[in-house]
């Protein structure tokens, strides 16, 4: 007997009055793997995402966390349910600390604040925040929101982490650090985690399956290898050039 | 934890505040009781404004259930004030969290909210007016008796029992906000504060969080409400419900310091020390308005050059952090 991939998405649509910013998309995440979402600006990848996250409900089709529907769920139910997300346009709780935003996070998983202390420091120092605990999180610079960001939703105890450009203006050094801490972070918890990204080299250096998306549709899905040399997805998105800057 | 500069400054000052009475006189007493009464109700209304960023417009309406039913109990029936506050404090979360109920569920949000917390307070004003069994809009009176002897059961006694009580309910609601800010729910206050999609991306239900603020809010505001009505001893809904009085409500806490915890006190004994300050200064004057023109523009300075509150710049300077925040 296989296992059920984790989370399901089946026959997803979403339109925004007469826009179709998802088309009957359909894709599995498989336990413990990392899975990409790309696709060109205004495809459908954050749509997706805020129905993953409850922030929308989806038209027609099925969202399956481990087997169970949640589509049409709250966000706050959403994030119970095991989907940890990150937002594009990073929503840091700007008057509070860096630590105590993690805390926030954290406490979903126990209403002790002394252990959500405790579990939020771990996840700081796992993202490299360690010092800026006590720091506002107004105060931080974009690359470090992102991180905040990704500590937040990490914080929850998620069993899948949703990230949506968590690289975008990061210098490839830091590129590189965070992929770095995303594969440590899978190799030791064997967290899921889906992502969207434009970084190719990220998305190449994380990934055990892409799926593509254009205008809203599914034009390709497969392993690395193969989505860098399809021609579709060529054509739509990745361009000649794509393919020299992939590694 | 140790015993920290704050911790001992605080109880520091509580000590004076007791022993205030023992020095002073009638009428030093009932200035400190207004302090008091400000004081306590900002912090009631910071609960909601401060902490969870839902801005009430509307406070006295709660104020005004705790004064008119504790009164009205007391008046027709001889039922104890303390009871009546329980009556008091059921109908203001009540009607607290109908408002919010409403509100959040619609999804009126924002200066939408504050309106709609307006609207209910004038309503309830004007339907106080027209209800005869609290005694419209002549007024509701409980029988003035001796000040003499404090009895404390039915709230019937001097000056200096009303300001012990105000002073008790003053230092517990401190005490309890301190403890709901360092506990989940007051993260999640703040949370909702900063950012209500970020929360609700974080697994907090907001409706419920912000529901638990308002009601809470309105709960304790109706006790003021209670020692007004027997301090006091008159009712009247243009002066009890009035618009004036949730503006009024709210400026210690804006004054000392939104989401602080002692910014409220802080603030009370500002406002309150501006106000009889410039009582005395303009009395002799004989100028219409002169006071709250001056009212206006001392409160305009001090936000102007505190935006944050008066609080937050002295703890700095006192270098108090976290427990006293
Ligand atoms: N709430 C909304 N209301 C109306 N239109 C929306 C809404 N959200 C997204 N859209 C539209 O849906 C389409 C898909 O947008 P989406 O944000 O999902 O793209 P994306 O793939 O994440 O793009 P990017 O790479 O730029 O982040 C766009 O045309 C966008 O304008
Ligand atoms: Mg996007």
């Amino acid at each position: 007997m296989t296992a059920a991939p984790l989370l399901e998405i089946v026959g997803v649509s979403k339109h925004f009055r007469g826009l179709r910013a998802v088309d009957d998309v359909s894709f599995s995440v498989e336990r413990g793997s990392i899975v990409a979402l790309i696709g060109p600006n205004g495809a459908g990848k954050t749509t997706v995402f805020n129905l993953i996250a409850g922030v929308h409900h989806p038209d027609t089709g099925s969202i399956r966390l481990d087997g169970a529907e949640i589509a049409g769920l709250r966000p706050d139910q959403a994030c119970n349910a095991g989907i940890g997300r990150t937002f594009q346009i990073v929503r840091p709780f700007g008057g509070l600390s860096v630590l105590e935003n993690v805390v926030i996070g954290a406490l979903r998983r126990s209403a002790d604040v002394a252990a959500a202390r405790h579990a939020a420091r771990e996840i700081l120092s796992r993202l490299g925040l360690a010092e800026k605990e006590t720091a506002r999180a107004s105060s931080l610079t974009l690359p470090e929101r992102k991180r905040l960001e990704t500590a937040r939703a990490l914080a929850t105890g998620p069993k899948i982490l949703l990230l949506d450009e968590v690289m975008a203006g990061l210098r490839p050094v830091e590129v590189d650090a965070m992929v770095g801490t995303f594969h440590e972070l899978s190799r030791d918890t064997g967290l899921t985690i889906l992502l969207t990204e434009h970084v190719m080299r990220a998305v190449m250096a994380l990934s055990h399956h892409i799926v593509v998306l254009h205008h809203g549709q599914k034009i390709c899905e497969g392993t690395p290898e193969a989505v860098a040399r399809d021609q579709r997805v060529l054509d739509s998105y990745l361009g000649a050039a794509a393919p020299a800057t992939a590694r | 934890m140790r015993l920290s500069r704050g911790i001992v400054a605080l109880a520091l000052f509580f000590v004076a505040m007791a022993a205030a009475p023992l020095f002073l006189g009638d009428y030093p007493l009932a200035i400190l009781i207004l302090v008091l009464f400000a004081a306590y109700l900002g912090q009631a209304w910071n609960i909601m404004m401060g902490f969870a960023g839902l801005l009430s417009l509307g406070h006295a309406l709660y104020y005004g259930l705790g004064a008119y039913l504790s009164a009205a109990l007391f008046a027709h029936y001889g039922i104890s004030p303390w009871l009546g506050m329980l009556a008091g404090i059921a109908a203001a979360v009540a009607t607290g969290s109908a408002v919010g109920a409403l509100s959040f569920r619609f999804r009126v949000g924002g200066v939408y909210f504050a309106l709609l917390t307006i609207a209910f307070s004038e309503f309830t004003r004007i339907l106080f007016d027209h209800l005869h069994w609290f005694g419209s809009s002549s007024g509701l009176f409980l029988p003035v008796t001796g000040r003499a002897g404090a009895d404390l059961v039915s709230l019937r006694g001097p000056t200096v029992m009303f300001y012990y009580l105000l002073l008790a309910a003053t230092a517990a609601v401190l005490l309890l906000s301190r403890i709901l800010l360092d506990r989940r729910i007051g993260y999640y206050w703040r949370a909702i504060r900063e950012d209500e999609e970020a929360a609700q991306a974080s697994g907090i239900d907001v409706f419920r969080y912000k529901l638990a603020a308002v009601a809470l809010s309105a709960g304790l505001t109706a006790i003021a409400g209670v020692f007004h009505a027997f301090y006091y001893n008159n009712l009247y809904p243009e002066t009890i419900f009035a618009m004036g009085r949730s503006i009024e409500l709210m400026l210690p806490a804006i004054i000392g310091g939104l989401g602080t915890l002692f910014g409220p006190i802080l603030g009370a004994f500002v406002l309150v020390g501006i106000s009889e300050g410039l009582t005395s200064l303009t009395a002799g004057l004989g100028i219409d308005g002169l006071k709250q023109l001056l009212y206006g523009l001392v409160l305009g300075l001090v936000v102007t050059l505190q935006p944050g509150g008066l609080w937050p710049w002295i703890a700095l300077r006192l270098g108090l952090r976290g427990a006293m925040r």
